[in-house]
């Protein structure tokens, strides 16, 4: 009894395993249970039960209702599908002017909007696209097609890339100077030498029209949040949900509403990328201090004035972070959005994926990732700069940079010109190299994956099997096996003991949501996968960000390579695995691991920085050495931010294995991944992305009730 | 004596849900505890003051005492619960929103104990900071900016950022940026808590110097009552949101009202505070050769006087002699009163 009351909450915790595991036990898997299931909805069979809800019939196969709870939920994805469909096609129909029959037209409100709408970004992405690489459509918009027929000329030949790599070289060296000039002209070179030039800057006009927009929504939610607290109540759940929603889940249901092609692409890459801007936003302009607004107001700052011009520059560094997320999400949705018919470097990643081309994909990836480098440099850079009153500067010096350009014009016009003599039968290189005709390393790596293949073949064979057979399907197995009683009360449990009533209640809400779906079985498979991922990338991530820490260069090195691999979209990891382990769950795994171990490292290496240097000297003081002073003062102290690392390192984990389907897994983004070419996948889609995203937010909710209690423990903030 | 220029009579500043209503059932009874037990946090009890022209209020208290909170009442960076303040006549609380913005741009300056500079500006940029506000051209206002950055001493580091400047220079920029529209009212809100002693000493020197120079009607926070006796014209002592005592440096030291402000003062070097006019009779009788100025710090002529052994003349700028001095009354002064003598 002693030991009992001395530590409480271990007596707890154990009590809440016997209850699980008893219920394990005592509750057994039925005969008839087969791991496929749900989508019953599909098939008839007399032995399925079937309700019906809000006039939907759902039919499903029923077991003892502590093994699995009945599909109540079946009902939502169908009725989301029939909304959709209602909005689109009957809701409130107006009159539209038609101008090609000349007459009046009925049309649904929603659908006129989405028109519009997609008009609108169609119009912005031709625009720059055209400055690119060429093409009529934009002055079509303002002329007519008769007119361009009558006026060939007026056809925009678009920039030869000797200017474009020109010019985006002396932008980056105005904005920061050599280093970054050197990269971006390297990068365009790049490009442009190894004929991945049409599908860059496609990809880039849709990057410049999806960024900047996501940014300004971004920025305006996040104000209009920060100064109405009813604003911010209102968004906060929707952000939540969004912050953990796959990628993928939300493609579906754009499908519906804007179709396919690059501006549902836009779209909803806005919709993925504004919800980290506005959470950031809102979090820099919570931190700036009370002082420096009361120093705006005295200057006599008017509300507009002290938003711009004081809390937003001083909130600086975190809308920067907000930024950067947005460039991420931007080009980590380029490749995704593929599978929406955008097209550029994603759409060749993908094809080049599905052919197992992997040479190709690498160069397309590797395109992407230098991309998404550059910009986030640039946009770095842009946020840093500083003007200098004091110069006297002559006209030249002042506008030497334009001149410049000018002339990088002129002389890349003259090139091009030449071009049209010395290339005459061929292409011309000196306007644009086209796709796949400028060098290709792609047989290169091509062969070297093979030569990889028949030197290790039996080494990976090996650990690819021994991996499959003897860890991960028994893992599998042992998460099927539970009764969703017995995960229940374990998830509560947990909830309870951590973060009170309030925890347990929000906790269970989240997994009741799951349980009733029809999709519990795969969200079982995706939860193993991600737990695999999330351990192995822990215990990585904890271990290399410990051992960085102990020098300041290695530490700060390692966050370099951290904010450089968060650059790249998610899809480029799949490469170099499938290059290795090929179609498996291994390469999936693998690809989640690499990834997930970012948030891990970098997270153990903010919070061990973050252990007041005060105590390292009372800790030398007391004579520690170096072990003792890690075990006993820095990583108990350390240890709240690392959880916070653990909760991104679930998220990215989950994401991960949800774009893994798409190398064929049996999880929960298998079915996102059908909904996709399902044409009443929408409601499917949905529902499947909010049951990922209510499984991080399961963890989410515990691990922040952990670390918020462990803080106020511990006493810092 | 000319209209003041600022001008409190009875205002609170209470914290909390229902604190307008409670204010007006309490009748201008305001009782900190009966307060706090609804919910309610009084910040400022009450206050009622006046400050002239050219004259430096310092409002002295212990954190928590209030005194923040009545500058952001006179700055209106907080609104007041009751009562009424004037600037210059006008009355604070009815401004409008634009009303209120013209005055800060033209005839308020205030400086922040944390300095408060926005960190992506470079000290010149900070300095011409609410000029540009004001819709001054760039240029003119960083000419403007750069004729401050002499006046506090920061020639050469104009382009620097705040982050690369020591406490004692952030403060002098955010002196200069407060200054820099030419203001007439100026707030300092504990400006030189945050530095260390020997800059702050040498702040605060530097402080009187300017102020010397411009005249500014000045209202300063501390909790130092060391720099409240060195800089003052008057001192408003707050404790718990009530002004204990709004005197003059040598009227608090010597009749300290409440227990409270006799605590400061005790320790206080009154020699160091106290003129000769501020202990000196009225009588003319027995006076012997020696003549001191009414305007002496007892400190400097002390010894003067103590090796006298007859009374010692007082005489006004003008060389005629308006009282007298004993020295005994010096030895009471200086020594008498204090706790061990008792």
């Amino acid at each position: 009894m002693e030991f009992l009351k001395k530590y409480p909450k271990t007596f707890q915790w154990l009590f809440l395993l016997i209850v699980f595991f008893a219920l394990c036990f005592a509750i057994d898997v039925p005969e008839t249970y087969k791991f496929i299931r749900g989508q019953a909805e599909f098939v008839k069979d007399p032995n399925q039960s079937s309700y019906v809800f809000l006039g939907k019939e759902v039919r499903y196969y029923a077991f003892d209702v502590f093994w699995r709870l009945p599909p109540l939920l079946g009902w939502l994805p169908i009725w989301i599908n029939d909304s959709l469909f209602f909005l689109m096609n009957e809701w409130m129909p107006i009159e539209v002017w038609n101008e090609d029959t000349q007459e009046f037209k009925s049309r649904p409100i929603v659908l006129q909007i989405s028109r519009n709408l997609t008009a609108f970004m169609t119009f912005l992405i031709e625009l720059i696209r055209e400055i690119l690489l060429g093409g009529l459509e934009t002055i079509v918009a303002f002329t007519s097609w008769d007119w361009i027929d009558k006026n060939p000329w007026a056809e925009l030949p678009g920039l030869p890339w000797t200017i474009v790599a020109a010019g985006a070289a002396l932008l980056s060296y105005k904005l920061s100077g050599k280093g970054l000039a050197l990269f971006a002209g390297l990068t365009m070179v790049y490009i442009s030498v190894f004929g991945q030039w049409k599908p860059s800057m496609q990809t880039l006009s849709f990057i410049l029209v999806a960024a900047p927009l996501s940014f300004i929504f971004g920025l305006g939610l996040g104000i209009a949040a920060f100064k109405s607290k009813r604003v911010e109540k209102a968004l906060y759940p929707i952000l939540l949900v969004m912050q953990t929603m796959p990628q993928y889940a939300v493609l579906v249901p754009a499908l519906v509403l804007f179709g396919v092609g690059d501006h549902a692409a836009v779209i909803i890459t806005m919709v993925v990328a504004i919800p980290p801007m506005i959470l950031l936003t809102l979090l820099g302009l919570r931190a700036v201090p009370p002082e420096v607004i009361e120093a705006g107001r005295m200057s006599g700052c008017n509300n507009f004035q002290l938003m711009f011009k004081v809390l937003i520059p001083t909130a600086r560094r975190d809308i920067l972070i907000g930024v950067n997320q947005v460039i991420m999400v931007c080009f980590s949705m380029a490749v995704i959005s593929a599978f929406i018919g955008a097209k550029g470097l994603g759409f060749n990643l993908l094809l080049a994926l599905n052919q197992l081309n992997i040479g190709l994909a690498l160069e397309a990836g590797l395109c992407i990732s230098l991309i998404a480098i550059l910009l986030d440099k640039m946009s770095l850079a842009w946020a840093n700069k500083q003007t200098d009153y004091f110069g006297n500067l002559t006209f030249y010096q002042r506008n030497k940079n334009l001149l410049f350009f000018g002339v990088i014009f002129v002389v890349g016009i003259i090139l091009a010109y030449i071009g049209t003599f010395l290339f005459k039968d061929t292409f011309n290189y000196l306007f644009e190299i086209p796709h796949n005709k400028g060098i290709s390393t792609a047989d290169f790596w091509n062969k070297g994956v093979d030569w990889i293949f028949e030197t290790f073949f039996v080494y990976i064979k090996a650990f690819n099997t021994w991996l499959i057979q003897d860890v991960l399907q028994p893992m599998r197995a042992l998460y099927l096996r539970m009764p969703a009683i017995a995960t229940i009360v374990l998830v509560v449990g947990a909830g309870y003991l951590i973060g009170g009533l309030r925890s347990a209640l929000v906790v269970c809400a989240l997994t009741l949501f799951i349980a009733f779906s029809p999709w519990w079985d795969r969200a079982l498979v995706t939860a193993y996968m991600a737990t695999f991922g999330v351990v192995v990338s822990c215990i990585i991530g904890f271990t290399v960000g410990t051992l960085c820490f102990q020098n300041k260069h290695s530490a700060n090195f390692m966050l370099g390579v951290c904010d450089i691999f968060q650059t790249f979209p998610s899809f480029v990891y799949l490469i170099p695995v499938m290059m290795l382990f090929g179609i498996t769950d291994t390469s999936v795994l693998i690809a989640v691991i690499v990834y997930a171990t970012i948030p891990a490292t970098r997270y153990t290496i903010e919070g061990l920085r973050s252990v007041p240097s005060g105590l390292h000297d009372a800790a030398t003081m007391s004579g520690v050495n170096k072990f003792q002073r890690l075990t006993k003062i820095e990583f108990p102290l350390a240890f709240p931010h690392m959880m916070l690392g653990i909760n991104q390192t679930i998220v990215f984990a989950l994401f991960m294995v949800i774009i893994g389907a798409f190398i064929g897994t049996e999880d929960l983004g298998q079915y996102i991944l059908k909904a996709l070419s399902d044409k009443k996948g929408a409601g499917i889609g949905l529902t499947l992305g909010i049951c990922v995203a209510f499984i991080a937010l399961i963890f989410d909710n515990l691990i922040r009730a952990y670390v918020q209690k462990r803080k106020k423990h511990l006493g810092i903030d | 004596m000319s209209e003041p220029v600022i001008k409190c009579e009875n205002v609170y500043k209470i914290f909390g849900a229902n604190a307008q209503k409670m204010l007006q059932d309490s009748n201008g009874n305001v009782d900190a505890k009966v307060f706090q037990e609804n919910g309610c946090i009084v910040g400022v009890n009450n206050a009622s003051f006046e400050v002239a022209k050219g004259e430096m209020l310092v409002v002295m208290g212990l954190s928590g005492s209030g005194k923040s909170t009545l500058l952001r009442c006179i700055s209106r960076l907080t609104d007041a619960t009751g009562g009424k303040i004037f600037i210059e006549g006008q009355d604070l609380l009815q401004l409008n929103n634009k009303d209120l913005i013209d005055l800060r741009r033209n005839k308020m300056g205030m400086v922040f104990q944390s300095f408060a500079l926005l960190p992506h500006k470079t000290v010149v940029e900070n300095i011409a900071f609410p000029l540009q506000i004001k819709g001054i051209k760039t240029e003119d206002s960083i000419n403007k900016a750069m004729d401050m950055v002499k006046l506090v001493g920061l020639e050469g580091r104009e382009n620097y950022f705040p982050r690369e400047l020591s406490g004692g220079q952030q403060q002098r920029v955010g002196i200069a940026r407060s200054l820099a529209v030419e203001p007439d009212i100026w707030f300092l809100d504990e400006p030189f808590s945050a530095l260390d002693p020997l800059i702050r000493k040498e702040m605060q020197d530097e402080f009187l110097r300017l102020q010397d120079k411009l005249q500014k009607t000045i209202m300063f926070i501390t909790h130092d009552f060391d720099e409240a006796l060195k800089l003052a014209d008057r001192i408003a002592i707050m404790k718990d949101g009530i002004i204990e005592q709004l005197d003059t440096p040598a009227n608090i030291v010597l009749n300290p009202a409440t227990e409270y402000v006799r605590k400061f003062t005790e320790e206080v070097p009154r020699e160091k505070v106290l003129l000769i006019k501020d202990v000196m009779d009225t009588s003319k009788d027995n006076l012997g050769d020696l003549k001191v100025s009414k305007n002496e710090i007892i400190e400097n002529v002390a010894e003067k006087i103590l090796t006298q052994e007859k009374i010692v003349a007082v005489v006004d700028n003008n060389n005629e002699i308006i009282g007298s001095i004993n020295p005994t009354k010096i030895i009471n002064t200086v020594f008498g009163g204090r706790k061990n003598n008792n």
